[in-house]
């Protein structure tokens, strides 16, 4: 679904934001993407959007190369994706019914059929009885709740969620962390970065590491205590 | 087809958000068009009138006061046989000076002149041809002898259609150079739209919008707002024209002449509400394709 071959990334002017990263994830893989702030977690989110490209490798995503994509072609590249921002990149002139509406409209949905469907996210996300607020009246738990509806609502194969509990209590941290678990169940590939290992407490999944920009070993959190294991060696090592 | 309904009525909302910013807007637009357009209904009517005066051209011969009764019979028999004639009218002096003093009730003054001032005339109708034509005949009449001068009535109306063709020039350059500053509105008000819209843009082109789908509420407003600046033209000219035909009646009257100035035709008024609806969505087009590319998420 996702696949990186030795990609460099330098910023104009700047050192590199990741270098020789390769690995690959399936289809229906929830996979965390782990680091300190600066290691190049945002960046590497940004290749798989398209919002930059890679200087040396290649970025597939749904087997298109990020790398040589047309900005004509970019939208449509995105309609595959749903996108959790860890801002939320809420729209505070509209309702929160409006803002899970948009990537609907966008895509030229039909009416009626979208009124459901916008329903059907908020549900799932617990906010059906807020659809008429403003997001602007929602707590921070939330807001990252709405901007995962509006991720969804597209019934995206892939979901990239940047930083979604960066700035929750513990108690919201993982309630968000169930709903992702549940999209996993229905088969959705998911990669989530997180500075926070502490949410991974509870699971077994398989994680991303970057230091520096450079990926560590594969490597998967037990849910027995914490233990790492090497998978599968990648030849992104250093 | 929902979806694009729903933009045109956000596209209404947004501009009902701030109704004295649209109604200004609206104003100026419709002022700048108005100019033009106007000037253009004035000019139809002129040329209405042109058609309505030169329609038959006379051709007046004012003979020599020295002129004898003999003289005119010799005129009178020359011109009854020149082929370009239709036919001619004689108006003796005496008569003449009697239809002044009915026709601008200047008995007074007329009665204290010493001796009649008005020469004989005849009132030559040439048969219809060209304005060249009525000028060759003109002079040929001239040289004929005892007549003093040959006057081509209409030769007044050539020279208004002339002056129309300069003014029709006039309205053409104002109408270039204001449609330009209608350009430049809408351009400069999609501009601060799309920079207040920045989040809603970013956020759009995120989840996977085309920039055909991003601009489409932008080069609504712009059409909308160029289409109602066309309507408030049109009752900027309808009303200007209400208040001078009042004082035109006024005016008419006195003439006793029943002139009343034409407002835009049917015809007209769609091609200044198309027209100021293409310049709204031009202006929008191109501030669109300059400022959106700007707007790239990071």
């Amino acid at each position: 679904m996702i696949r990186f071959n030795q990609v460099h990334k330098r910023y104009p002017g700047g050192n590199y934001a990741l270098r020789n990263v390769s690995f690959e994830i399936a289809k229906g893989e929830m996979v965390f993407l782990i680091g300190h702030s600066g290691a190049g977690k945002s960046t590497l989110l940004k290749l798989i959007t398209a919002i930059e490209r890679p200087n040396l490798g290649s970025v597939l995503v749904n087997s298109q190369n990020i790398g040589v994509l047309k900005d004509r072609a970019r939208p449509y590249l995105r309609r595959n994706l749903g996108i959790v921002f860890q801002d939320h990149k809420l729209l505070f002139d509209r309702n929160v019914f409006d803002n899970v509406m948009l990537p609907l409209q966008i895509c030229g949905f039909d009416y009626r059929e979208s009124h459901k469907r916008v329903r059907a996210a908020l549900d799932k996300v617990g906010l059906l009885k807020r659809e008429k607020s403003n997001p602007i009246e929602l707590s921070g738990g939330e807001q990252q709740r709405l901007c995962i509806a509006r991720a969804i609502v597209n019934r995206p194969a892939i979901l990239l969620a940047d930083e979604p509990t960066g700035n929750l209590d513990a108690a919201y941290a993982q309630e968000i962390m169930a709903i992702f678990k549940s999209f996993h169940q229905v088969g959705v590939t998911l990669l989530i970065s997180t500075h926070d290992s502490s949410v991974l407490r509870d699971t077994t999944v398989r994680t991303l590491e970057l230091k520096n920009g450079e990926l560590q070993s594969a490597s998967t959190i037990a849910a027995s205590g914490g233990a790492i294991q090497a998978a599968s060696a990648s030849p992104g090592q250093a | 087809m929902r979806h694009t309904l729903a933009q045109i009525s956000g596209v209404l909302r947004r501009m009902f958000a701030s109704p004295l910013a649209a109604f200004l807007n609206i104003l100026v637009i419709g002022i700048a068009l108005s100019l033009p357009a106007g000037m253009y209904v004035m000019l139809q009517n002129a040329q209405g009138l042109v058609v309505q005066l030169s329609g038959s051209p006379q051709i007046s011969l004012f003979l020599n006061m020295n002129a004898k009764a003999g003289d005119i019979e010799t005129l009178r028999s020359q011109l009854t046989q020149n082929p370009a004639i239709a036919r001619i009218e004689f108006i003796a002096r005496d008569h003449a000076l009697e239809q002044l003093k009915q026709s601008t009730g200047l008995d007074d003054v007329i009665g204290g002149l010493n001796q009649n001032p008005l020469p004989d005339a005849f009132i030559v109708y040439p048969k219809p041809g060209e304005a060249q034509t009525l000028d060759a005949l003109r002079s040929e009449l001239a040289k004929l002898a005892k007549v003093e001068l040959a006057q081509l009535d209409s030769a007044w109306a050539y020279k208004l259609e002339a002056l129309l063709k300069f003014g029709r020039m006039a309205v053409l350059i104002l109408a270039g150079l204001l449609s330009l500053a209608l350009i430049a509105i809408t351009f400069n008000t999609i501009r601060l739209q799309i920079l207040t819209q920045r989040d809603e843009i970013e956020v759009s082109k995120l989840i996977g919008a085309t920039n055909g789908f991003i601009s489409r509420p932008f080069l609504y407003f712009g059409a909308t707002q160029g289409l109602l600046g066309g309507i408030m033209a049109w009752f900027i000219i309808s009303l200007s024209l209400l208040l001078l035909n009042y004082q035109l009646k006024a005016l008419s009257e006195l003439y006793a002449s029943q002139f009343v100035l034409q407002p835009l035709s049917l015809g007209d008024s769609l091609s200044l509400l198309l027209f100021s609806l293409y310049l709204g969505w031009l202006g929008a087009w191109l501030s669109v394709a300059r400022h959106l590319s700007q707007i790239e998420p990071r």
